[in-house]
């Protein structure tokens, strides 16, 4: 990979080649995130003048003595008037090394489903913790649930330093606490960092009051986190989500099937199975509008040919042969529950989205519900409320090509639609299946 | 073992954004039954439509292309929207808020600081009822403004084709839910996640057409507000509203009647994506009048189902 050196203005008139790194944070009005994240925009001089009078004027008007960066994140009418961030806003920032997407996202309880979504295609997660506090439930919650939706990364940020005297210790105890806490998980990348987002320190610039951490600031760790592994862990997946038929004399007989490669790599000449029926054909083409590949990797979007007129349409997936997924009609999943109109209960009826495909599907069994403070599991639960997150077992109308969710987002993840309203109401992260 | 979410080290910022908006164009396409791509001829929707191109080569794009025409809109992108949907071979259909006015279904607003801008939504949900429209593209990004930066990629509207910014469909992953009750559409954004200067790398390096007005030019201009807008017949000016000539180009394309121009000297793509990296204002701060009347002006016009 190409990343320009720190110093190097990025040449945007040339290729660029900086990568992107998707983060994910949540917490609640008073432990400093946003004001974190209004630092990171601010000193990253992501700001632009007419943002920076507009909160000049908001932070007059309410009273403030210096320019609150916080309101630089401030969302919606509904939220400003009730002082707290309800929905997933995303941030665009970008340095000459990296573009960032972040998600940000509340913490309260209540906006579990909230976090759950920002997580979703996050790399990594950055966790905000108050010093004077320390690990709290609301930490411990953000970790559990970005490790469950497969966030494999944890920066811990240990903010508002100065209200601590600068504390070594108080940062050492915060920092083992929560390596422990992800160890437990099977987290082993946990970077942290003693800050003041209200001050600077650390975030983008070094500070000489905390000169006992080496280092470095929270945007150099940000631009120099390796998040991304090779695709060749895992097998060729590629759900089909559209037939491409000119019906023009030039293409006469062309069939193509477009999609996205969800994992693994897909090579022209690779001997692949159409699932779920798992008819085996050859690769003879992979093509962009530009040109003719040789592979294909996550998350290039494709259109693929094969050697053999088969049938292949919207849910079909197209996988390698020699690793296909299981062609699965129960499936047992980490439910995420997200409708606030009624709750999950055995025998319930709902469509099913999984990669390219939809079905319905058929709750068999509630097994387990999570206590998102204990982190406990209720082995006694029976259904799933607004918010909860549960371990359940689905029946299938049509089989599904899965692969449990540790291995594969894509072909691990699912949402569950309300046949009635058409609302998303669930979201799954497959275990297993058969 | 792998998160399929991670990318391999090869593939760059904007390539992924495009893998992505082809993604999402793909979805939009096979769930709905009706959709349509608004096409204005500025430069976000000119790359929606290269990336459609691009979605469903070497097929046509099956979709029509649609513009809600306020008729006032600058001459050099009417000209250039024309064009290149004949170019491309899509179907074309022109939404007239003149129409709309002449029918009675709006009424014009008066006075120097008239606009056609609000009326457009009346235009827009009027047209998706005629055509049967299911979803629509739109070009929208999250950068763009503090509303938008909450909105879903795939954005539900109502049968009043109201957005309700407390009510959204949840949106994990990429799995996208395009299911509908009668009456109701989508608002489809697969450029979400790009920023302005994504927006003009792309055109950059797909080399991209975009029209004149993008480009430093001579006009006739006078001063509002502190912005510079184009002379023309639809804004009578105020007293003292002298017009000069200057060299100006525009960074987005709107109504003649709310888009201010910036001085510039850019002649050139790779001179007007240098001004736009070094520009310390934002793209609507900058040049839409429309967005700065009140602090949720944008949520506002979003809940009546804008754009």
């Amino acid at each position: 990979m190409t990343t320009a050196s720190p110093d190097a203005p990025v040449d945007i008139l040339g290729p660029d080649h900086r990568s992107l790194l998707r983060l994910a944070t949540a917490g609640s009005v008073d432990d400093g995130k946003s004001t974190l994240i209004g630092r990171l925009l601010y000193d990253s001089k992501q700001t632009f003048i007419d943002q920076m009078e507009a909160i000049e004027r908001t932070s007059r008007t309410r009273g403030e003595d210096a320019v609150n960066l916080a309101y630089l994140t401030d969302g919606l009418r509904s939220e400003r008037e009730q002082g707290i961030t309800i929905d997933v806003a995303y941030r665009y920032f970008a340095t000459p090394r990296r573009k960032f997407i972040l998600a940000d996202t509340p913490g309260h309880v209540q906006y579990t489903r909230n976090m759950v979504t920002g997580a979703s295609t996050a790399d990594a997660a950055l966790l905000l913790v108050d010093a004077r506090k320390g690990v709290v439930e609301q930490t411990r919650r953000h970790a559990y649930l970005s490790n469950l939706l497969g966030i494999r990364h944890f920066v811990l940020c240990v903010n508002k330093m100065d209200l601590v005297d600068w504390d070594r210790a108080t940062f050492d105890r915060i920092a083992e606490e929560l390596t422990r806490f992800a160890s437990r998980m099977g987290v082993t990348d946990v970077r942290a960092i003693p800050i003041s987002a209200k001050l600077g320190d650390w975030v983008v610039e070094p500070s000489s009051r905390m000169s006992w951490y080496a280092g470095p600031p929270l945007l150099e760790l940000l631009e120099t986190l390796e998040a991304s592994e090779p695709p060749q862990h895992h097998a060729a997946r590629l759900p089909v989500q559209y037939v491409i038929r000119p019906l023009r004399d030039e293409y006469h007989d062309y069939r193509g099937y477009a999609g996205t490669i969800a994992s693994g790599v897909l090579r022209v000449g690779d001997r692949v199975a159409v699932m779920p029926s798992a008819t085996e054909s050859t690769v003879v083409a992979i093509e962009t509008y530009e040109q003719q590949l040789h592979e294909a990797t996550p998350p290039m979007a494709v259109t693929v040919r094969l050697a053999d007129d088969l049938d292949v349409r919207r849910g079909s997936m197209i996988v390698s042969a020699e690793h296909p997924p299981v062609a699965a009609s129960t499936i047992d999943a980490h439910v995420c529950w997200m409708n606030e109109r009624a709750p999950l209960r055995e025998r319930d009826r709902l469509v099913i989205k999984h990669a390219a495909q939809t079905t319905r599907a058929l709750v068999e069994e509630v097994g387990a519900r999570l206590d998102v403070n204990s982190l406990d599991y209720d082995l006694t639960a029976s259904q799933l409320s607004l918010n909860d997150i549960g371990r359940v077992r689905l029946r299938l109308m049509a089989p599904l090509s899965i692969d449990p969710y540790a291995e594969s987002r894509e072909t691990g993840a699912f949402i569950l639609i309300d046949e009635a309203t058409s609302a998303t109401v669930g979201a799954g992260m497959i275990t297993s299946g058969e | 073992m792998t998160t399929a979410a991670t990318r391999p080290a090869s593939l760059d910022t904007l390539s992924w954004l495009e893998a992505e908006a082809i993604h999402i164009i793909r979805e939009v396409a096979a769930e709905c039954e009706r959709p349509c791509l608004l096409f204005s001829g500025g430069k976000d929707s000119i790359v929606m439509l290269r990336l459609a191109e691009k979605a469903f080569w070497p097929a046509r794009i099956p979709f029509p292309v649609m513009h809600v025409d306020t008729g006032h809109n600058f001459p050099e992108a009417i000209d250039f929207r024309d064009r290149r949907a004949a170019e491309l071979g899509v179907d074309l259909i022109v939404a007239s808020v003149q129409d709309s006015i002449d029918r009675g279904r709006v009424v014009e607003e008066v006075g120097p600081r008239a606009s056609r801008n609000r009326l457009q939504t009346v235009t827009l949900l009027d047209a998706i009822a005629e055509h049967h429209f299911d979803a629509l593209f739109g070009g929208a990004r999250r950068d763009e403004e503090k509303a938008r930066a909450k909105e879903r990629i795939f954005s539900f509207r109502d049968a009043f084709g109201q957005w309700d910014p407390s009510n959204q469909r949840p949106e994990l992953w990429n799995l996208y839910n395009g299911r509908l009750n009668r009456g109701e559409h989508i608002r489809a954004f697969p450029l979400s996640n790009w920023t302005e200067l994504d927006v003009w790398q792309y055109i950059k390096r797909e080399d991209l057409e975009i029209p004149s007005i993008y480009f430093a030019h001579q006009r006739d201009m006078f001063e509002r507000d502190r912005m510079l807008f184009p002379v023309s017949e639809f804004v009578p000016r105020l007293p003292g509203e002298e017009p000069f000539p200057a060299r100006v180009r525009f960074r987005t394309v709107g109504d003649m009647t709310c888009t201010a121009g910036v001085l510039s000297e850019a002649e050139t793509l790779e001179q007007v994506v240098s001004e736009i990296a070094a520009t310390r204002i934002t793209e609507r701060g900058e040049t839409r009048a429309d967005d700065r009347f009140s602090e949720a002006a944008m949520e506002d016009r979003k809940r009546e189902g804008y754009f």
